[in-house]
């Protein structure tokens, strides 16, 4: 109890460094602290740390256009799973603290239980994509620079209605991209 | 002894020669007189591979060359998958799915067993679709070739 009292104390009385000593220390503590925090916030957005417990999937990207094409340029998992915006990226952070939960259950431990639930991931992925009209596709597939005259027949037809009055959006039509699929029998507009 | 000598020399002669006429027969080396029009490479090399052909991105439709062959793919399928969970062609060409994606249907072939006994969806041994259709890559033919299309599947600006 003394311990504490002092200890407020020392938190209400002036300090007894000269304030600008006071301030620096502060800035440097900020900065020291917000750098961990960054830093220690960008580790979770690594391939390495995915693959942790979504080994499968990382494998099943090599053969994709999104790992493996002519400019080398390529997606990792956070670039399409885990929001740019600083505020909707914490906010997918925070909700992503539950999937520890699932890791210490070992709920996808193995391929065999990954593959049972990977029609429940997908959805939920699905869903989040649509809920946020393909945020994480337009970072880099921005609808207002695609040049219709460089793309395909097919492409332009469905992209210059369907896509261009938000009728539909990317992922309505684009899954599967850079996994395999889970089992698309009940899935709308599939087979 | 000396017979000995001798006969041995002699006998040792005769294996050798023999040893160096059934390598000679085992392995004769060259192309054996046969030229390849993927050029000619000896047996025991291997030549560097040919670059890969592309699929033409450019989407025209592909002509049958006869009846009853399994119309050509006129576009990339990179990674469509063909799966027990998916079918990526049936999401366009399936006749549940032609009419909003404006696809081709599939034949109603597609919808029959073996004994044409009509089925209520996709037969299973036409599921794997790549087995007929594939797409055409960007290939010259090797040689000069006179085939010409049946009469019946001939445009008429060709008479």
């Amino acid at each position: 109890m003394a311990l504490l009292k002092s200890f407020f104390k020392r938190l209400t009385s002036p300090s007894k460094a000269a304030l600008g000593i006071v301030l620096f220390m502060g800035f440097i503590g900020g900065l020291l602290f917000w750098g961990a925090f960054n830093t220690g916030m960008e580790a979770t957005n690594t391939e390495e740390f995915c693959s942790g417990c979504h080994a499968p999937i990382v494998l099943e990207i090599q053969e994709t256009i999104h790992y493996s094409n002519r400019s080398g340029v390529r997606a990792i998992c956070s670039d399409c799973h885990v929001p740019h915006n600083w505020t909707d990226k914490i906010v997918r952070k925070v909700q992503a603290s539950k999937e520890l939960v699932a890791f210490a259950m070992g709920t996808i431990s193995t391929t065999e239980k990954f593959q049972a639930r990977r029609a429940h991931l997908a959805e939920r992925e699905w869903k989040r994509m649509k809920d946020n009209n393909s945020q994480e596709c337009r970072n880099c597939h921005e609808f207002a620079f695609m040049d219709f005259s460089e793309q395909a027949p097919r492409s332009v037809k469905q992209h210059s209605t369907a896509l261009a009055s938000g009728d539909k959006t990317c992922v309505d039509c684009h899954k599967g991209i850079a996994h395999k699929l889970p089992d698309m029998k009940n899935v709308e507009n599939w087979q | 002894m000396k017979h000995k000598i001798i006969f041995t020399s002699l006998f040792s002669t005769a294996i050798l020669m023999a040893s160096t006429w059934a390598t000679a027969n085992d392995n004769p080396g060259g192309i054996g007189g046969v030229h390849s029009l993927r050029g000619d490479a000896e047996l025991e090399q291997t030549r560097p591979a040919d670059p890969l052909k592309k699929v033409s991105r450019q989407v025209s439709k592909l002509d049958n060359n006869f009846v009853g062959q399994p119309p050509m793919i006129p576009h990339h399928i990179r990674n469509y998958e063909i799966s027990m969970n998916a079918n990526k062609c049936l999401s366009c060409h399936s006749w549940k799915q032609a009419k909003e994606s404006g696809a081709v249907k599939i034949s109603v072939t597609h919808y029959q067993n073996r004994s044409d006994q009509i089925l209520s969806d996709v037969s299973p041994r036409r599921y794997f679709c790549v087995q007929c259709h594939v797409p055409q890559v960007d290939a010259k033919p090797l040689i000069k070739n006179d085939f010409k299309e049946v009469e019946s599947l001939r445009p008429n600006s060709n008479d």
